[in-house]
């Protein structure tokens, strides 16, 4: 596995904020809160607005402002986790290529840049850094969430190719994405973490049917792919056959390092699975009436206390990492804070739309998103992987409690007990 | 606390552990319980020496701080007394020495500030107010002005060590409707203090009253009228001190409870295998870091006079006030009964964390400012 090195003439971050700070102003559009609209997209609309961010991301990457931390040989800027946070800050009120950033540099182009051969990164890294391959998670399936290592797709060698079969699902996006990064079982005859192999591969070609989930929201940005006899080179192949897991715990490490990581454009003052454009508390608050109302007041001021103690306190858990004074499994604990308080926060909201969450006049749109929003509040809990798995690394991986019992070590995978088949 | 030290800094918060670790077992503190004063006048002039009481008053003065901040090294202080719920007017004496340096005239900090600093002589804020001004920031105590001196009506309560208070910085409001501070002996005539019933086991708090209490002219500290910007200053470095020293609680007590739940066996299993408390662990670990980066961050800003003090004091103490009573409750509960004995160390923790909870604010207290504060950072925005 490599590591990010910035070349030894790092420019200072002085000069580059400097520079940043002209670049963005002559090249970059201002924020139009009006163009990311808060609720739900038609499908042109999407499609519209993720030809936008590849332009978008087209024009960082000819500024030299793409890939902050990603070597200059694959198209990044090669500079350091400390000029991604400048580039954090300066870009606060520009347009930036916001929909494109997860999972397509994190986890996805980490994970292959860790473990891509150079072949590969060539391949893939430029396009990605370019705007023009956007990047999935084919990782979850139908038959378990939380247990990614269970996976239960099938790839079978045949020559010089592999042949898939099964079914990938939560997949963000996969109707307009490119390609698809996926953990398969090659070896059902090895412990479930021996038998894994990862791949890349173009979502849009044959042998891959792509379903759209609607949630509870009317969303439609989930799918689910249905694999079928796909045929991918042995070339697109991620790390050692049955050595997937090594790549998986990266992985997954990437995965919950979404809130501290450096691989991505985080706009200074944003808390990972809160929606900059979403209406604060405050302003529910003065829509709905209970700003005049002194408990409609300690909520306000709960969730924005609750609101810097998540940022302040992931910031501080990504330090302590980034000094090795924590090690990766603290990436738990960030998880578990924001998973918290974003729950706590769309609590708030529902509570200060009052009644307006449930019934409302066109004018008062903002109150029935706190209703909505409250009904999908568990996503913040869910997605990236449960809040409970979080939990578990933490008190086993980080503190050093006793790790559950389980029944799938040391046992061939295929004698695991599983999950009927759901769909 | 602040996650790197400069060597500095490490060695300085390592000499108040190690001083607290010699002079205060948690058997001294319960030898404490019965102390009218609650702490030893030589143990305060031995941390006075150590630095307690002089981070907050530049070297023109006598003072000097560790790392050129002396807000943020006085929190690695407090952080400390939360870890061993340390007994002595941290708090209050350090608001009314930091006053006096900021805003007293050069007569006022040659006659106080050598003593205050030194131990010698212990400042108190009187600045909470008994029913119907018991609203933070409410001023009931008045203050008039005639026959060149002023005289002060009313009461403060409940203010920290006021027995053992040689002088208080005392709030009041003027004829002008504005806020004017003295600094008013303690045996001065017209003043008396009487002992409250107090929470915490070593910290003692006493009800001030002034009848009539006349104090001189040259008594008023800083602008009279105009001492609004003062006071805030006062309540945000109060506010610091708690947060850090209530980190300090949480991060003692989840560090009881690690042992606990490792060395406590249950039906053949220690306590630390089982998922129900290990999932309830992992969120208070989470927890103790938001507190932490909360403290620090309340630290710095305040430290810098930043326009977001008020802010992150406010934020702090919304967040902390009810988060560390929580993490620490879980604590008791994880211990089950012999965490509400008198026996176990635990409630020393908790008591220091009430008390720092519910003075200078509550948290319900702080989340109005906090909403006031947004809207007036929107007005300014346009």
């Amino acid at each position: 596995m490599s590591t990010l090195t910035a070349d030894a003439d790092v420019e200072d971050l002085a000069s580059f904020r400097h520079r940043l700070r002209r670049w963005l102003k002559e090249n970059m559009p201002p924020a139009d809160p009006r163009m990311a609209p808060y609720h739900h997209l038609s499908d042109e609309e999407e499609l519209a607005q993720v030809a936008r961010n590849r332009e978008l991301q087209r024009t960082l990457y000819d500024g030299g402002f793409a890939g902050i931390i990603f070597p200059r040989e694959y198209g990044g800027a090669g500079l350091t986790p400390a000029h991604q946070e400048v580039l954090n800050e300066e870009i606060v009120g520009y347009e930036y290529p916001a929909r494109i950033q997860v999972p397509t540099f994190s986890p996805c182009a980490a994970v292959i840049y860790e473990f891509g051969t150079d072949e590969q990164k060539r391949a893939h890294l430029p396009a990605i850094l370019r705007g023009e391959e956007i990047w999935m998670q084919f990782l979850s399936e139908p038959g378990g969430g939380s247990d990614v290592a269970g996976a239960q797709t099938a790839a079978v060698r045949d020559g010089g190719e592999w042949v898939l079969n099964g079914s990938k699902i939560w997949t963000t996006g996969a109707w307009w994405a490119d390609w698809g990064l996926c953990l398969a079982r090659t070896n059902w005859d090895v412990p479930k973490h021996r038998g894994l192999s990862v791949f890349m591969l173009r979502i849009h070609q044959p042998g891959i049917e792509v379903h759209r989930i609607e949630m509870l929201n009317g969303s439609r940005e989930f799918c689910q792919e249905f694999l079928t006899d796909l045929r991918i080179p042995d070339s697109d192949r991620i790390g050692e056959v049955d050595g997937g897991w090594t790549v998986g715990t990266r992985w997954m490490y990437h995965e919950k390092s979404l809130g501290i990581s450096h691989y991505f454009i985080r706009p200074a003052g944003s808390m990972r699975g809160v929606n900059p454009w979403a209406p604060t508390p405050l302003a529910v608050a003065r829509q709905s009436g209970r700003l005049t109302d002194p408990v409609g007041r300690q909520l306000v001021g709960e969730a924005h206390a609750l609101t810097l103690a998540g940022q302040e306190g992931s910031a501080r858990i990504a330090r302590g990492i980034a000094a090795r004074r924590l090690n990766d499994q603290a990436a738990g604990l960030s998880r578990i804070l924001t998973g918290v308080i974003n729950t706590r926060l769309a609590t708030i909201n529902l509570a200060l739309a009052g009644a307006g969450a449930v019934a409302w006049d066109e004018e008062d749109q903002v109150l029935g998103e706190m209703g909505v929003e409250f009904l999908m509040r568990q996503v913040r809990q869910i997605s990236g992987g449960t809040i409970e798995m979080s939990r578990n690394a933490v008190s086993e991986r980080l503190l050093g409690m006793p790790r559950e019992a389980r029944r799938d070590n040391d046992v061939a995978f295929r004698d695991v007990p599983r999950s009927a088949p759901s769909r | 606390m602040k996650l790197e030290l400069t060597p500095e800094e490490a060695f300085f918060a390592g000499t108040t552990r190690q001083f607290l670790d010699d002079k205060c077992p948690t058997s001294l503190l319960r030898e404490l319980r019965d102390d009218p004063a609650g702490f030893g006048r030589d143990f305060w002039r031995q941390g006075a020496e150590l630095g307690w009481t002089s981070l907050l008053v530049s070297e023109a003065d006598g003072g000097g701080s560790v790392s050129g901040q002396g807000l943020c090294d006085l929190a690695l202080v407090a952080f400390e007394f939360g870890r061993f719920a340390a007994p002595g007017p941290l708090t209050t004496a350090n608001v009314a020495t930091a006053a006096v340096a900021r805003a007293g005239t050069a007569q006022q900090k040659a006659d106080l500030l050598p003593d205050l600093m030194s131990g010698a002589r212990i400042g108190s804020w009187a600045h909470a107010e008994p029913r119907p001004f018991e609203r933070l920031g409410a001023v009931g105590l008045r203050a008039r002005r005639g026959n060149g001196r002023y005289l002060l009506t009313g009461h403060k309560a409940p203010v920290e060590s006021a027995g053992a208070a040689d002088v208080f910085l005392v709030t009041a409001t003027d004829e002008s409707g504005g806020l004017t501070q003295f600094l008013v002996p303690a045996d001065a005539p017209g003043v008396s203090v009487r002992p409250m019933r107090t929470l915490d086991i070593s910290r003692r708090y006493g009800h001030v009253a002034f009848d009539d209490a006349p104090v001189p002219v040259s008594a008023v500290l800083g602008e009279p009228g105009a001492a609004a910007a003062d006071v805030e200053r006062q309540l945000h470095i109060a506010v610091v001190i708690q947060l850090a020293e209530m980190t300090g609680t949480m991060d003692r007590g989840l560090e009881l409870t690690t042992e606990w739940l490792f060395n406590r066996y249950s039906f053949g299993r220690p306590l630390a295998s089982y998922q129900a408390l290990k999932h309830r662990f992992a969120d208070m670990r989470a927890w103790l870091e938001a507190a932490h980066a909360m403290a620090d961050a309340a630290a710095q800003h305040v430290q810098e006079e930043s326009g977001r003090a008020g802010e992150y004091v406010s934020a702090g103490k919304s967040f902390l006030g009810t988060c560390a009573l929580e993490v620490l409750q879980e604590c008791v509960q994880f211990h089950g009964g012999i965490g509400v004995t008198f026996e176990h160390d635990l409630h020393l923790y908790l008591r220091r964390a009430v008390v720092d909870a519910q003075l200078y604010g509550t948290a319900a207290d702080h989340r109005e400012r906090l909403t006031s504060i947004l809207e007036s950072h929107e007005h300014a925005n346009g």
